[in-house]
């Protein structure tokens, strides 16, 4: 496939490579070598870093400040943004913030309900919602425009990802909901956290019969679990998560001490099986403070060293 | 309708703990229809009242009305006569209601007796649900007849988010997903592949967000 964008990231899968993606969570308060320390440990391992965006809704320091720090750094920033917080006005002026910056990638998301988070009872925007965010960025890219129809002095280049839950209720739609963000116009996919592999591998295939597969790249999404109560609370507590029971009983079968190996171990053993599946274009490994054990992952999995594309 | 619960008693009597004379009026609509501020709630509401003044040692003379509606001139003129015999009105009309009074009656203090909260159904007695957020540009015939403005807590117009679990909202296990709700009368329709249109951004000008609404019909003005 050709390439669209200046994205590392873009010319990494046109190239057909495996992509390797990973994410880290701005601190909360405003030490901005938090984010650069965590970039520092990981970036030889990974093709870009996510930055979220007020992730569950707790106020951290925001995802454009955080993925501008990478940039500065050298390293290739994926620009998180939900529509939660922000109007169309604001969206747009931070797309082209971030393109001022050379920020070639971006993640568009709705993002969860406030009352997850520490502002429950604050208001809550949604203006757009993701799909809508994903038409708005490859509007304002490719006819140079804004919403409201005036020209972009300079358009933002940006390579525009989303997110997709294949885990998710109704299952029926989730296949035909990606298929509603290609259509408007979405290129790459970064999964939900994958633990149920049959279900996921169904959904693939479910892809592939509407040749989905070759219209956008996926990422199939890993987390290691640090603990069997880590397992248990996924399992339980996280909505749209779908963990196995024997996920939860391999974690829980080993002594407290051992638990945080087996998890690198299941999340390796994941990716080896999860590589064989057509239409899996990449990983996207998230171990939110636990980025260090980014770097085994991505070496046990044999998907390091990392391609060299300038 | 629109949906009304009670102001807690201790709220009201923090409002009239001053006034010696007040006029309660009920309103004879939905908040009727959903027991926060008819007839009986307004008998209720003065009875409390007086127990209270009562317990402080104070006088307190109350008068008890319920009108047809308060959102009309006609009916709220029924007042017109005795309201300046008292200190104070509490309406348990919606906000609607009680704004209406203190637009009309400039001089006497108007305080709300209950807390307005949506337009919604009786789903069961005693069971009340919102339905609908007045955007001013209907969008339920896309939506299969149900509302994701009002229903879905992230107003998604393409839904569903991933959190919807088991038919469920992610931000409340009780809480229907408007999605799924969405999905299964598509399917029940038989038009299950409408789910694919991509629903537009939405223009919010109609909705609140365009500031106050308001509609004029020339053929029927006087
Ligand atoms: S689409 Fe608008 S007008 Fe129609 S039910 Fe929903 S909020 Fe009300
Ligand atoms: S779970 Fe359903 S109703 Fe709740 S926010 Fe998500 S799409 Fe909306």
């Amino acid at each position: 496939m050709s390439t669209k964008t200046p994205s590392r990231l873009e010319k990494i899968l046109a190239a057909g490579h495996m992509a390797v993606t990973s994410e880290c969570g701005p601190p909360r308060g405003s030490k901005g070598e938090v984010i650069t320390k965590k970039a520092e440990m990981i970036k030889d391992y990974v093709d870009a870093i996510n930055i979220t965006d007020n992730q569950t809704s707790v106020t951290r320091l925001c995802s454009l400040a955080a993925c501008i720090r990478l940039k500065l750094m050298g390293v290739e920033p994926i620009l998180q943004m939900v529509t939660r917080d922000r109007n169309r006005i604001a969206l747009q002026s931070d797309i082209l913030g971030a393109a001022s910056f050379d920020l070639y990638n971006i993640l568009c998301l709705s993002g969860d309900h406030q009352q997850f988070g520490d502002s429950p009872q604050g208001q809550n925007v949604f203006d757009l919602d993701s799909i809508q965010l994903i038409q708005t960025v490859r509007y304002m890219r490719d006819e140079g425009k804004f919403l409201g129809g005036d020209d972009i002095d300079q358009p933002p280049k940006m390579f525009v990802g989303a997110a997709a839950n294949p885990f998710a209720d109704p299952f029926e739609i989730r296949v035909p909901r990606l298929a509603k963000k290609i259509a408007a116009g979405v290129e790459f996919i970064q999964t939900q956290c994958i633990y149920n592999l049959e279900k996921f591998e169904l959904w693939m295939k479910m892809a592939r019969d509407r040749g989905l597969h070759e219209k956008v790249y996926i990422l199939a999404g890993v987390t290691p679990f640090k603990s069997a109560g880590m397992a248990k609370y996924m399992k339980n507590r996280v909505p749209g998560m779908d963990v196995p029971d024997e996920v939860v009983n391999r974690m829980s079968g080993v002594p407290k001490e051992k638990q945080p190996e087996e998890g690198i171990k299941i999340c390796v053993e994941s990716i080896q099986r999860l590589k064989e599946v057509e239409g899996v274009k990449g990983f996207h490994v998230m171990a939110i403070e636990w980025e260090e054990k980014v770097l085994e992952i991505v070496e046990q999995s044999g998907l390091y060293p990392r391609p060299k594309i300038e | 309708m629109i949906v009304a619960e009670k102001k807690p008693i201790d709220e009201i009597i923090g409002f009239v703990r001053d006034y010696r004379k007040i006029l309660l009026v009920g309103c004879n609509e939905c908040v009727t229809v959903c027991y926060a501020g008819g007839k009986k709630e307004v008998e209720i509401l003065a009875s409390a009242l007086t127990m209270a003044f009562m317990k402080e040692g104070k006088e307190l003379e109350v008068k008890e009305v319920t009108l047809e509606r308060q959102c009309d001139h006609e009916y709220l003129e029924e007042i017109r006569n005795i309201i300046d015999e008292y200190d104070a009105a509490v309406s348990l009309a919606c906000g609607v209601g009680v704004q209406f009074m203190a637009e009309k009656y400039f001089r006497t203090p108007v305080f709300p007796g209950v807390n307005t909260l949506f337009m919604g159904v009786t789903e069961e007695r005693g069971v009340w649900a919102e339905r609908c957020q007045g955007c001013g540009k209907c969008i339920l015939g896309e939506t299969a007849g149900i509302c994701p403005i009002s229903r879905c807590a992230k107003r998604l117009l393409n839904g569903p988010c991933g959190g919807s679990t088991k038919g469920k909202c992610e931000i409340n296990k009780e809480l229907d997903c408007a999605w799924q709700l969405i999905i299964d009368r598509l399917k029940e329709l038989g038009r299950l592949e409408d789910y694919e249109e991509l629903i537009p951004i939405k223009d919010w000008s109609t909705e609140r967000a365009g500031g106050p609404r308001k509609v004029i019909r020339e053929d029927l003005k006087q």
